[in-house]
Order: C-alpha cells, then sequence, then structure tokens
C-alpha cells in the first residue's frame, strides 16, 4: 500500500442509528426521573468536580442518551457523589441515583470487552 | 419522491444567460487535470454551436485560489479580476465566461462587493490605474461555462449521436451530479436550480437520456476547499468528505457522475484510488470504481467525440464501463498512444484545432 | 364568531362576512387543543351558539372589494356587488400559515414522508397516522421553527404557539402510536401559557419523547424511502445524523392573504411583521388607525384561542365604547 502521508479522517457526527444505547435504557428503566432532563446545566453549574476538572454531568447525561458511551465511561469515575447536583435540579431528576446506575450499567454492559 | 415540487423550486431559480459573444477566461489548473475539457468546449461552441468565444492571450489566472487558499490579499485579488475586466473590454466583448466554478463564485462575489460597497470599487479603479494604467467596466452578463451548455442543450441533443441511455437494457443511465459549491452556495440565486437542487447539469442529464439520482448527501462538499488542501496532512478531512459521499451514493447504484467544477472531479476521480489503498473498498459494481466525468467531456462523448481525444486516458478510475455502456466507438488499443501513434481511423481532427 | 356573538347579546346589529362557505376558519381543521387536549368541536359548538342569534346577518363566500370612509360611517361593498353600510367595524381576518415548501431544504412537497402540523391534525382527525404508503412509522421527527424565526424567509418574529403544539402532537403521536418513538428538533422551547410546561413535563416523563436542542439543517430521501435528517445536537456539541420515517414540520403563523387585501383596500397599517398594527401595544391592542375600525384576534399577531376569545370580547367593549360615547 501506498503511503499518503495522511490518512482518512473519522467523522464525529453522532450516528443515532448505529449507537448503542442499552446503558441509556438501563437507566431510565431504574430511575425513571432520568426521562426529565431539560439540560439546563443547573447540576454541573454546582458540581464539586466540574470546578477543577473537566467534568460536566449534564454534558454526560445528554451523551449517554444519544449513546455516546466512550467519554461518560471515562469521565464517570470524577464524580465524588457528593450530592450537590440532587439538590438544585429543577427538574427533580435524581442524578446521584444517575450516576450510580450509569458505572453500573458499563460494568454490565462492558464487562465482556474484557 | 415527487419531482413536481421540485420543479417549482428550479422555476424560482432561472439566471440570465447571454447567447453569445463570450469572453472565455480558462482555469488555472484544469488543463492538467482534464486535459481535453477546454478544448472540448471550445470545439462545441464554435463549430458544433456557431458561438463566438473569444480568449485573451494576456488573461491571467483570476488567483480564487490563493484567495481561498489564504495566500493572496482579497484587494490583491479584486485588482487582478479588474485587469481581467479591462482586457474584456480592450476585445470588445461583454458577457464573461469563465471555465472555473471558483472564478465564477469569485467573480460573483466581488460584483456582489462592489455592488453593495461602491466605494471598493473605486478604490480598486485607483489601484488597477497605478499598477498598469488601465481602466475597466464590469461585465454586463456573468455565466459560466456550465450555465452555457446548460443553455444550448436541447441543441447539443439534437446532433447528439449517443445518448446516456445503456444500450444492453435500454434503461437510462443512473448519473450523479456534484455541483461545486462555489456555483450556487454562496449566491443561490446566481445558480440555475438554486442551492438546494441545483438543475444546471441535471437539465443536461436529462436532456440527453440520463436519469438524475438524488442521494442525501448529494450537496455535501467533496472536500476540496484550498486552504487545508494544500498542507498534505490535512487531505485525511479532504478525502473523509469525498468518501461521505461515495458511501451515501453507492446504494443508488450510479453509473457515472458529472461534475461542472475542475477540483470536484480530480477529487472524486483520484480519492476512489486513494481510498481503495487505504481500506480496499470500491464503490462501483463488480469491483469497479464509479467514472468521473466533467460536463464538456460528457457533452463531448453524446455528440461522438473519440474519447482519447477527449483525454479520458487521464483518468485515473476506468471510463470503459461507460463507454461499453453508452455503446460508444472506441479503440481501446490507442488509449495512451500519442497522436503521431495512433493505430486506428477513429480518432477525428479534434486535436488539430 | 365571538365578537359577532357578544355584540348580538348587546343588542346591535352585526353583519359578518366569511370569505369561506362556513365559519370558524383554522378551528374546522383541528383535533384537540392544548394544554388540556380537549376537542376542538367544543370550542366550535360554543362559538356556533353565540352565532344563532337573530340579530346576527351572516354571509358567506363574501369578501370586500372596496372600503369608504362616509363622514362618521362605513360604506363597503362585497364581491357580491352588495353595498353595505357600518358605524363600526371589527377586522378579524385572522392567520395563514406558512407555507412550507418555501423552506426548500426540508423536502415538504418533494418528499412523500414530509408534512406539516396541520396535515398531521388532519390524520388525527381520520384517526390514522401512516405514511404515504400506507404503513405505520417508527420514527417520527418533529421541526420546530419552520417559518417563524427565520431570517432566509422574512419572518424575525416567533409563532409562539407552534412549541406547545409540537408537545401536543408528539403526546398524541405517542397515544395512538404506543409502538413509536418521537423525537422534537427544537432552538428554544417556549412554553408560555398556563400549564404548557406541565405538558412538556408529561410529554419527558409519561410518553418518554425525545428532545433534541438544535434547528434541522436539512432532510434528505435514502434509497428505502425513509429521511435523513442533519441537525446538531446543541448539548452534545457534536453534530448528529438519524433516519426517520415521518418528519413534522412546524409551520408558523403568517399574515392572511384576506388582511393583506384589506390592507391594500382599505389603508389599515401593517407592522414590521406584516400583521395589522394596532395603535398602542398596551391598553390599545384592538384600535386601528381609522376611526372606527378595530382588531380582533390572529390578524395582529400570533394568537391562542383563549386569547383570541378575550381579544375579540376586548374590541367589542371599544365598539361599544366608540359608539356609546361619541366617535373620536
Amino acid at each position: 500500500m501506498e503511503k499518503f502521508g495522511f490518512s482518512i479522517s473519522k467523522g464525529r457526527q453522532i450516528n443515532y442509528d448505529s449507537n448503542d444505547r442499552r446503558v441509556a435504557e438501563f437507566i431510565i428503566e431504574n430511575e425513571p426521573s432520568f426521562r426529565l432532563c431539560i439540560a439546563c446545566g443547573c447540576c454541573s453549574a454546582s458540581c464539586t468536580a466540574g470546578s477543577f476538572t473537566r467534568f460536566s454531568l449534564r454534558e454526560l447525561n445528554i451523551l449517554i442518551s444519544r449513546g455516546e458511551n466512550d467519554l461518560p465511561r471515562n469521565d464517570l469515575k470524577k464524580c465524588m457523589l457528593c450530592g450537590k447536583c440532587t439538590l438544585v435540579c429543577p427538574r427533580g431528576v435524581n442524578t446521584r441515583n444517575v450516576v450510580f446506575l450509569a458505572k453500573q450499567a458499563f460494568r454490565k454492559f462492558d464487562s465482556y470487552a474484557i | 419522491m415527487n419531482i413536481e415540487g421540485k420543479k417549482v423550486i428550479w422555476k424560482d431559480y432561472q439566471k440570465e444567460i447571454a447567447d453569445d459573444r463570450f469572453y472565455y477566461v480558462r482555469s488555472c489548473v484544469r488543463q492538467n487535470f482534464f486535459p481535453g475539457s477546454e478544448t472540448a468546449f471550445l470545439r462545441i461552441m464554435r463549430d458544433v454551436l456557431g458561438k463566438d468565444v473569444y480568449e485573451h492571450p494576456c488573461h491571467t489566472t483570476c488567483t480564487g485560489i490563493g484567495y481561498h487558499g489564504d495566500i493572496v490579499p482579497v484587494e490583491t485579488t479584486m485588482t487582478v479580476v479588474a485587469r481581467q475586466f479591462s482586457l474584456m473590454n480592450e476585445a470588445g466583448y461583454e458577457n464573461l465566461l469563465p471555465s472555473c466554478i471558483t472564478s465564477f463564485g469569485l467573480y460573483t462575489e466581488i460584483l456582489d462587493t462592489w455592488h453593495h460597497f461602491p466605494e471598493v470599487e473605486e478604490k480598486i479603479r485607483k489601484q488597477l490605474k497605478k499598477a498598469t494604467g488601465r481602466e475597466f467596466t464590469v461585465p454586463k452578463n456573468l455565466a459560466h461555462a456550465s450555465d452555457v451548455i446548460y443553455k444550448f442543450r436541447k441543441e447539443i441533443a439534437a446532433k447528439a449521436k449517443y445518448k446516456l441511455i445503456n444500450k444492453n437494457t435500454g434503461e437510462p443511465l443512473r448519473v450523479v451530479d456534484h455541483i461545486g459549491c462555489h456555483y450556487a452556495k454562496m449566491f443561490p440565486s446566481k445558480g440555475v436550480g438554486g442551492a438546494e437542487y441545483p438543475y444546471v447539469l441535471a437539465g443536461m442529464v436529462e436532456e440527453w437520456g440520463g436519469q438524475v439520482i438524488d442521494y442525501p448527501e448529494r450537496r455535501h462538499c467533496c472536500g476540496f476547499g484550498f486552504r487545508q488542501y494544500l498542507v498534505q496532512a490535512n487531505r485525511g478531512f479532504s478525502i473523509a468528505c469525498s468518501k461521505e459521499k461515495f458511501e451515501s451514493m453507492q446504494p443508488f447504484k450510479p453509473d457515472m457522475i458529472i461534475t461542472n467544477c475542475p477540483g470536484c472531479p480530480m477529487f472524486l476521480d483520484r480519492w476512489q484510488y486513494v481510498i481503495n489503498e487505504i481500506e480496499g473498498k470500491r464503490y462501483g459494481k463488480n469491483g469497479e470504481g464509479i467514472p468521473v466525468f466533467t460536463y464538456e467531456e460528457v457533452a463531448g462523448l453524446v455528440l461522438g467525440y473519440d474519447p482519447w481525444d477527449l483525454g479520458l486516458q487521464m483518468h485515473q478510475t476506468d471510463c470503459e464501463p461507460v463507454l461499453e455502456k453508452m455503446g460508444i466507438e472506441y479503440s481501446p488499443e490507442d488509449k495512451f498512444n500519442l497522436y503521431a501513434d495512433k493505430k486506428s481511423e477513429l480518432h477525428n481532427s479534434f486535436v488539430k484545432a | 364568531m365571538e365578537a359577532a356573538g357578544r355584540l348580538a347579546k348587546s343588542g346591535f346589529h352585526v353583519t359578518l362576512l366569511e370569505k369561506e362557505t362556513s365559519a370558524g376558519g383554522h378551528l374546522n381543521d383541528w383535533y384537540k387543543l392544548f394544554p388540556d387536549r380537549r376537542d376542538s368541536s367544543e370550542v366550535k359548538r360554543y362559538l356556533d351558539d353565540l352565532m344563532s342569534s337573530e340579530q346576527i346577518n351572516f354571509l358567506t363566500s363574501t369578501t370586500i372589494e372596496k372600503i369608504e370612509s362616509k363622514g362618521s360611517s362605513y360604506s363597503l361593498m362585497t364581491n357580491n356587488g352588495e353595498n353595505l353600510n357600518a358605524d363600526s367595524i371589527i377586522v378579524a381576518t385572522g392567520f395563514d400559515l406558512f407555507k412550507s415548501s418555501r423552506k426548500e431544504e426540508y423536502g415538504y412537497g418533494i418528499y412523500d414522508n414530509v408534512i406539516t402540523s396541520a396535515d398531521l391534525e388532519g390524520m388525527f382527525r381520520k384517526g390514522k397516522i401512516v405514511l404515504h404508503d400506507n404503513t405505520t412509522p417508527k420514527i417520527i421527527g418533529i421541526v420546530h421553527c419552520v417559518g417563524s424565526r427565520d431570517e432566509k424567509v422574512g419572518n424575525l418574529y416567533c409563532s409562539k404557539l407552534c412549541c406547545v403544539t409540537a408537545v401536543k402532537q408528539a403526546i398524541e403521536i405517542r397515544e395512538h402510536l404506543p409502538e413509536s418513538k418521537v423525537f422534537c428538533f427544537y432552538m428554544d422551547m417556549r412554553m408560555g401559557g398556563a400549564y404548557y410546561e406541565e405538558l412538556y413535563r408529561e410529554a419527558q416523563e409519561k410518553w418518554g419523547v425525545n428532545f433534541i436542542r438544535g434547528k434541522v439543517s436539512e432532510a434528505s430521501e435514502n434509497i428505502d424511502g425513509k429521511l435523513i435528517v442533519k441537525v446538531e445536537d446543541t448539548l452534545a456539541g457534536r453534530p448528529l445524523k438519524m433516519e426517520i420515517d415521518l418528519l413534522i414540520l412546524m409551520a408558523g403563523m403568517e399574515i392572511s392573504e384576506g388582511s393583506k387585501k384589506l390592507a391594500e383596500i382599505s389603508g389599515l397599517n401593517t407592522g414590521e411583521n406584516r400583521f395589522f398594527e394596532a395603535i398602542d401595544n398596551h391598553y390599545g391592542s384592538n384600535i386601528s388607525n381609522l376611526p372606527g375600525v378595530f382588531y380582533a384576534g390572529t390578524c395582529t399577531a400570533p394568537m391562542n384561542i383563549t386569547e383570541t376569545i378575550s381579544h375579540a370580547r376586548a374590541a367589542v367593549s371599544e365598539v361599544q365604547d366608540y359608539l356609546k360615547n361619541g366617535k373620536s
């Protein structure tokens, strides 16, 4: 094969139809209030971890609902489960449980990959 | 899909295209990529349609490639373009006919800028006078070469020797039309058919017997750009754009691609080879690629010019499948022979002009 | 109809000119009304009852060709050649829905499975939501802000009701088709009315409607007839592409053709948003620039049915004031 000096760039479009949304479905099944999220960002604003690391619960929730699991899988460990996000959520989402369930889901669905 | 809906939109975007007495400005690099195209165009305009097309020997590049590549500042570009206009006035013509889509986009953009900001036009006048002592007036009509072929497509169809129909099945050929971005996306009203459903190439294809395919990524850019492409490492982004188009058009099983820009066919043609080398994937039937043509080459084929005179041997993706389908007579052994060594009598005196 | 009914109740003689063959305008096309999803025919019946008064002279298939001021009253000539005299006029010429084929990139009129919100209401009334080939859609997309908040089509204003209509229709689709998935593509969620936000919450919580913030840039058709939409998921910060079976466009409101014609022949002022312009935004929203001519309803601005009826009652109050206290 010729060496061209470049390789074909990967697209960054979210391909909704081919994404794996089992993590999102698991969370919704066990914590129905997850559906109420409107991504207002109040949780991320109050987040302890978010002040010092690149961690935004709002962003992770959106990515999980779309099935983009790579960033959430790595970042969820930054959450300290302090609960400030649950205090401020205007829609009443139990965000702490969402984080807890997300971690559970990743363990459950990724285990075959090890 | 309801074609009537598209026709309503096509009717909204019609433009004035001049009839005769054109001033032709060539493309910088097109002769390198697709050698026969511009010659074919002039042949068709002068011999087949009997039009007056004039080329000034002193005309230069419009510097569009430099302007878009951030190498040439916009005022320099405008001054060079003003000189082109001045040469056109000198020769006594008013209808500007660029061969390149980027040139067309650039001229449209400059004329629009001068229309809204007359002080910029004044400044350029002064600059041109200082630099070369020339004066200019803006062209009365600006039409791209593909617009003109679109305008005379019926006359060409009347003289056509071959049609865009598969001789074996009798079905029209499935043609993907790809319009250069600078044609209609910048100023939709200056493009035939507008930006969403451009009609300039579709009209030609339909008139000559083919069938136009509408696929999801039809409006997607081929990735040429200029500024990112000049750096080798960035070409991965360009090729990904073309690949997106190919992936999207493959399920529709197109027979060929027709384009009207110098860069787009270069990309769509050559990238198929690169994609095959990197990923091993081909987009045509039976492991072939999808042949890419410029509209002049298609017009030339339809009128019966010899494919090797049109320069089709320079394409990276082999064109023979389409030639076979259309039933065009050509001699395979002459493909890479020089003019003097051509064995068969099929080629005509095309080149001698 | 509300204005005519109220005027009749107060003892005035009213002539109601209607350009169609029956009254009610767009209300005749709707299925269930937000926010409580009650049947539109109930409201229609209420208005029809008001119209049953003998004080009302109801002329259908009638438009105004000429209107002239004659001192303190007006003389109108209709398209049927009738001459009418009026001491006061209420203009209630309503709105037209934005012609969605003007938004070329969504392919309305070109792709078979792109319809408008009005088309969908028609489907609800027939009781069947089907694709062009009579199969049942599984994935349905709703595009907000079609023809509103859009410089390219010349409508900078927000049509106010489309967001709540989208949420209502999303719920109704999920009710009719329990196996379906619904996606709303919005720029903002404008739920400014009593119980509108609660409806939004219900759509998410009870019905599982998905909301993706981003304006759909284009829709195109796949080889198997499905629509591919491109939108940026602004909250995730990345472009998103998905296959949809049925795309519904929330067409906005525009000033009606009849209103435009009336403005030309009468000299009534229109604003920058091309709706009729009242003389004051706060306490004069029914009063026009011609003495004795008043406005009622959506010919002045996008309004929902509740507001339209209130606006009509206010217009009646203005008329009563005008006629009683000297025509000033």
